[in-house]
C-alpha cells in the first residue's frame, strides 16, 4: 500500500539493531551530534572567539544565559544552571573558558544524569503493556512503529492496540507499522471506545503469549479535561486485566515544543503517571532543551531520543552523549 | 507558570506607580519582565529583542504623556505593540487587514499547505475546505502530496468525504505511489477541466534542514503556481519555530500562516516569531479536534495570551460554543412562558459546566488576579457535587423530574439510596433548584431573553 515507497525505516534496513552494536552506538553518538547542531547553533558556538583572552564575566555569563534560552530550556531551569555558574565564578573557580565548559556540562548533567534510565521489560507478568501519549503531532504512531521494531529485534513477541479511534486513518497508519514489522495490530473500528480496543488488545496479548503490548492512543491537548479522563478509563480497563498495567506509560514529546511541553509532562503525569520520556525530531535545529526545564521539576526517566526517520537514528537517552552534543556542537 | 509571569509583570510595574512618568531607568525592570514572559511564551529570542525595543521606543515617547498611571499606560504599550506586530496594525488606507483568505480570485484559488511534521497540516486542509464551503466556495478539490507518512492519504481522502469535497487520487487503487509534484499537476488540471472553485495541496511534513524534501516542496510549487502559499505552525512550537518559518519562507514565498492547536493552553508565542520573520499575516488559528474548528486569526487575543493576562475573550467564546443554542433558547421561551425551572433544566446546566471542562477548566483562563478570588469561592463548584447532584437527578422519575413539588420525604429516601447520597443532599439539590427558579422568574419577560443573548450568538466585538 501506501507504506512502500515511504521514506521511512520500511526498506534497506539491516537485519539486525544497528545501534547495538558498540560501533552502532558510537554512530548513534555522532549522528547526534551532527543532527542536533545542524544550522551552526549549539549553545557554546564561537564564545571563546568573541571573548578571547577574557576573564568569565557577566557578559559572557548573560551570553550563555541566551543560548540556553534559545534552546527552549525555559528561564527557570536558566536561571538554575547559571546561579550556580554565577556562584562558581564568584569563587573564582572558573578561571578560563574551558573551565566554564565543563561547568556548565556538569550543572546540566547533575540534572540529566538521574534521568537516564533505560526502559527494561520486565519477564515477569505477561504482556508488559507499554501506554504510548502525548500531544497531537508529537509523533505517538511513528515512535510505536520504531519500539515495535527494537523489541523485535530483542526476539520479543510484539502486539500493537490500535487506540487513537479519532483520528482519520490514525488506525491504517497503524497496521502499516505493523505490517512493515510483522508484528499483529489489534483494531477496532474508527470511532470506538479506545478503552475497549486496549481491552481487546489485552485479552488477546494474553492469549497469544505476547511479551510486549504497545497500546496507541489518540493525541490530545493536556487542557482538554474530557480527553485526560478518556485516557484515565484506559489505564482503568487495562488494570482490569493486569492490576499492574500499564507497566510503562510513555509520554511522546517534539523536540520542536517550547515551554507547554513542561505543562504537558505536569498534566499527564497527574492525569496517568507517566513514567517515562521520548523525545522525538531532535534531527531539526530545535535543541529540545525543555527536557532540561522538564527533568528539573519532574525528575521522569527519559527513555528514548529520536534523531532521524531511520530505525538506527532511534535509541535510548544518554546523558552524556546529549549534554555533549548540546553544549559542545558536532564533534 | 502562567500565574507567576503575569505576577512577575505586575510586580515590576508596581514599580511605576506613584512615578509620574516612564523614564528609561524606571522602565527597565518592567521590560525585562517583559523579556521573561515572551521568552517564557516561546516568542524567539531574537524577535524578542526586536520587540522591546519597539516597545521602549513607544513607551518613551509622548504617547504616555496623557495617561493615567505610567503602570496601565506600559501595559497598554506593550499590548497594542503585541497587537499591530501580529497584523491588527493599519495599512496605508487607514484599514485593517481583512483576517481570512482573499476569496475574489479566478477560480481555481489554489492554497498549498507547508509545514513541519506533527504541525497539523491535514487537519487544517479539512478545517480550511469547511470554512471555505461556508463561505459559499462550494466545490473544493482536496489533494494528498504527502507520499511518506503512512496513510497520510487515506486519512485526507476520509477527511474529505466529511466535509464535502471532491478527492483527487490520481492512480489505480494498488498502483505505486507517484510522485508528490505529479499527484499535485494531476490535482491542478483536475480542477481546471472540472471547474472546481479551488483546490488545496496537502504536503507531507518535512524538517526545514531536509534539503532533499524542501527541494520536493519547491517542485510541487512549481507546478501549482499557487495563488496562497500557507505555512502551518504548531502555537505549542518552540524557540526554533523562527528558523522553520524563516527557510520555509526563503523556499516558498510564504503569503501566510495558520496557527494550530489553539485550544491548548501553550501561550502562543510561535505567532509572534512567525509574523515577525515572514512578515506575512497569520489568517486563521485551529480550536479544537473537530473539523469546524477553525478561526479566524484574533491577534488581541494571541496577545494578551502572550502576556498571560488570561484569555478572558476565549473563556467568553468557549461558554457560546458549548452552550448549546438551542437549548438555551427552548429554556428562554419556557420560561417566558412563565413555566418553571425543573430539574430536566438543572441537569443540562449542570452538564454544560462539565463540558466545560469543570469550574477549573474555566478558572483557567481567568487573569491571574480573578482566578485567586474565583477558586476561593465557596464549595459549590466542587467537581464531584457536580457529578453526584447529576446522578441524584437521573434517580428521579421523569414526572419528579418536571414536578419538583412532588418529592417527599418517602421519594427523597428512594432518590437518595439510588444515587448513593445523602438524603441531606437531595434537600441541598431541591433548594438549588428552587433558588434557580426564583432568579430566572426574574429575568423572565425579556429579561431573560436579553441575558441569552448577551452569551450566546453575539460574538464580542474586535
Amino acid at each position: 500500500m501506501f507504506g512502500s515507497r515511504s521514506k521511512a525505516p520500511a526498506d534497506n534496513r539491516p537485519t539486525a539493531s544497528a545501534a547495538d552494536t558498540p560501533a552502532g552506538k558510537a554512530g548513534f553518538f555522532s549522528r547526534l551530534r551532527a543532527r542536533l547542531n545542524r544550522g551552526d547553533s549549539w549553545l557554546t558556538r564561537d564564545i571563546a572567539e568573541l571573548l578571547p583572552g577574557r576573564q568569565i564575566d557577566a557578559e559572557v555569563l548573560e551570553e550563555l544565559e541566551t543560548r540556553m534560552l534559545t534552546a527552549d530550556v525555559g528561564v527557570e531551569a536558566t536561571e538554575e544552571i547559571l546561579g550556580k555558574l554565577r556562584d562558581q565564578v564568584a569563587r573564582k573557580e572558573l578561571k578560563d573558558f574551558d573551565a566554564l565548559l565543563a561547568a556548565l556540562k556538569s550543572a546540566m548533567l547533575a540534572i540529566l544524569s538521574p534521568c537516564q534510565q533505560p526502559l527494561t521489560v520486565a519477564s515477569t507478568g505477561k504482556p508488559f503493556v507499554v501506554l504510548v501519549v502525548g500531544v497531537n503531532g508529537s509523533g505517538k504512531t511513528t515512535t510505536i512503529g520504531k519500539l515495535a521494531r527494537r523489541f523485535k529485534d530483542q526476539n520479543l513477541k510484539v502486539m500493537l492496540a490500535a487506540g487513537d479511534t479519532f483520528r482519520a486513518a490514525a488506525i491504517e497508519q497503524l497496521q502499516v507499522w505493523g505490517r512493515r514489522n510483522a508484528v499483529p495490530v489489534i483494531a477496532q473500528h474508527s470511532g470506538a471506545d479506545p478503552a475497549a480496543v486496549s481491552f481487546d488488545a489485552m485479552e488477546a496479548a494474553k492469549a497469544r503469549g505476547i511479551d510486549v503490548l504497545l497500546a496507541d492512543t489518540a493525541g490530545r491537548l493536556q487542557n482538554q479535561a474530557h480527553l485526560m479522563e478518556e485516557l484515565k478509563k484506559v489505564k482503568r480497563t487495562l488494570q482490569r486485566l493486569d492490576p499492574q498495567a500499564p507497566h510503562e506509560v510513555l509520554l511522546v514529546l517534539d523536540a520542536g515544543l517550547g515551554q507547554n511541553a513542561v505543562a504537558q509532562a505536569v498534566q499527564f503525569n497527574d492525569a496517568v503517571g507517566v513514567t517515562g520520556l521520548v523525545l522525538t525530531k531532535l534531527d531539526g535545529t530545535a535543541k529540545g532543551g525543555t527536557v532540561l526545564a522538564i527533568a528539573q521539576r519532574l525528575g521522569l526517566p527519559i527513555r528514548f531520543i529520536g534523531i532521524g526517520e531511520q530505525a538506527e537514528d532511534f535509541d535510548e537517552f544518554d546523558a552524556q552523549a546529549f549534554v555533549e552534543a548540546l553544549v559542545s556542537g558536532p564533534a | 507558570m502562567f500565574d507567576q509571569l503575569s505576577q512577575r509583570l505586575t510586580g515590576a510595574l508596581d514599580a511605576l506607580r506613584g512615578r509620574g512618568r516612564i523614564t528609561e531607568e524606571n522602565i527597565s525592570g518592567a521590560l525585562r519582565q517583559v523579556r521573561m514572559a515572551l521568552l517564557e511564551a516561546d516568542v524567539a529570542l531574537q524577535v524578542v529583542k526586536i520587540f522591546i525595543e519597539a516597545v521602549k521606543a513607544r513607551a518613551l515617547g509622548a504617547e504616555v504623556s496623557r495617561s493615567l498611571t505610567p503602570g496601565q499606560a506600559f501595559i497598554k504599550i506593550v499590548h497594542d505593540e503585541l497587537v499591530s506586530v501580529m497584523g491588527g496594525q493599519e495599512n496605508e488606507d487607514g484599514q485593517k487587514p481583512e483576517p481570512g483568505l482573499n476569496l475574489r480570485t479566478p477560480a481555481p484559488l489554489v492554497i498549498l499547505l507547508a509545514g513541519l511534521q506533527g504541525a497539523g497540516k491535514t487537519t487544517t486542509a479539512a478545517k480550511l475546505t469547511r470554512w471555505l464551503i461556508g463561505q459559499g466556495k462550494k466545490r473544493v478539490l482536496l489533494a494528498s502530496a504527502d507520499v511518506h507518512r503512512p496513510a497520510a492519504i487515506l486519512q485526507l481522502e476520509r477527511l474529505a468525504e466529511q466535509v464535502g469535497a471532491a478527492f483527487c487520487k490520481p492512480w489505480a487503487e494498488g498502483a505505486p505511489l507517484p510522485k508528490a509534484e505529479d499527484i499535485a499537476a494531476a490535482a491542478l488540471e483536475q480542477a481546471r477541466k472540472s471547474l472546481f472553485d479551488v483546490l488545496i495541496v496537502d504536503t507531507a511534513g518535512r524538517l526545514h534542514v531536509d534539503a532533499e524534501m524542501m527541494e520536493e516542496i519547491k517542485r510541487i510549487d512549481q507546478v501549482l503556481q499557487p495563488r496562497e502559499r500557507l505555512f502551518v505552525v504548531d502555537s505549542m512550537a518552540g524557540q526554533d519555530a523562527v528558523n522553520a518559518a524563516r527557510a520555509f519562507s526563503e523556499a516558498l514565498a510564504l503569503t501566510g500562516a495558520i496557527l494550530t492547536k489553539a485550544d491548548g493552553d501553550a501561550r502562543g508565542g510561535a505567532a509572534l516569531s512567525v509574523r515577525q520573520v515572514t512578515g506575512k499575516p497569520i489568517l486563521f488559528m485551529g480550536t479544537g479536534e473537530k473539523v469546524a474548528a477553525l478561526e479566524l486569526f484574533h491577534p488581541e487575543r494571541i496577545a494578551s495570551r502572550i502576556l498571560g493576562m488570561g484569555d478572558v475573550l476565549s473563556l467568553v467564546e468557549e461558554v457560546e460554543q458549548q452552550i448549546d443554542q438551542d437549548q438555551a433558547q427552548k429554556l428562554a421561551r419556557k420560561l417566558g412562558k412563565g413555566k418553571g425551572f425543573n430539574f430536566t433544566d438543572l441537569r443540562e446546566q449542570l452538564t454544560q459546566v462539565q463540558r466545560m471542562g469543570g469550574i477549573s477548566a474555566m478558572l483557567e483562563k481567568l487573569p491571574s488576579q480573578l482566578k485567586g478570588a474565583a477558586a476561593a469561592a465557596p464549595g459549590q463548584f466542587d467537581e464531584r457535587q457536580i457529578k453526584r447532584q447529576i446522578a441524584a437527578i437521573d434517580s428521579m422519575t421523569p414526572r419528579e423530574r418536571r414536578r419538583p413539588n412532588l418529592i417527599d420525604g418517602s421519594r427523597k429516601r428512594r432518590i437518595a439510596a439510588g444515587s448513593g447520597v445523602q438524603v441531606q443532599e437531595i434537600n441541598r439539590l431541591l433548594k438549588q433548584q428552587l433558588q434557580m427558579q426564583k432568579a430566572m422568574k426574574k429575568f423572565s419577560k425579556g429579561g431573560l431573553n436579553r441575558l441569552m443573548r448577551g452569551m450566546g450568538g453575539r460574538r464580542p466585538p474586535l
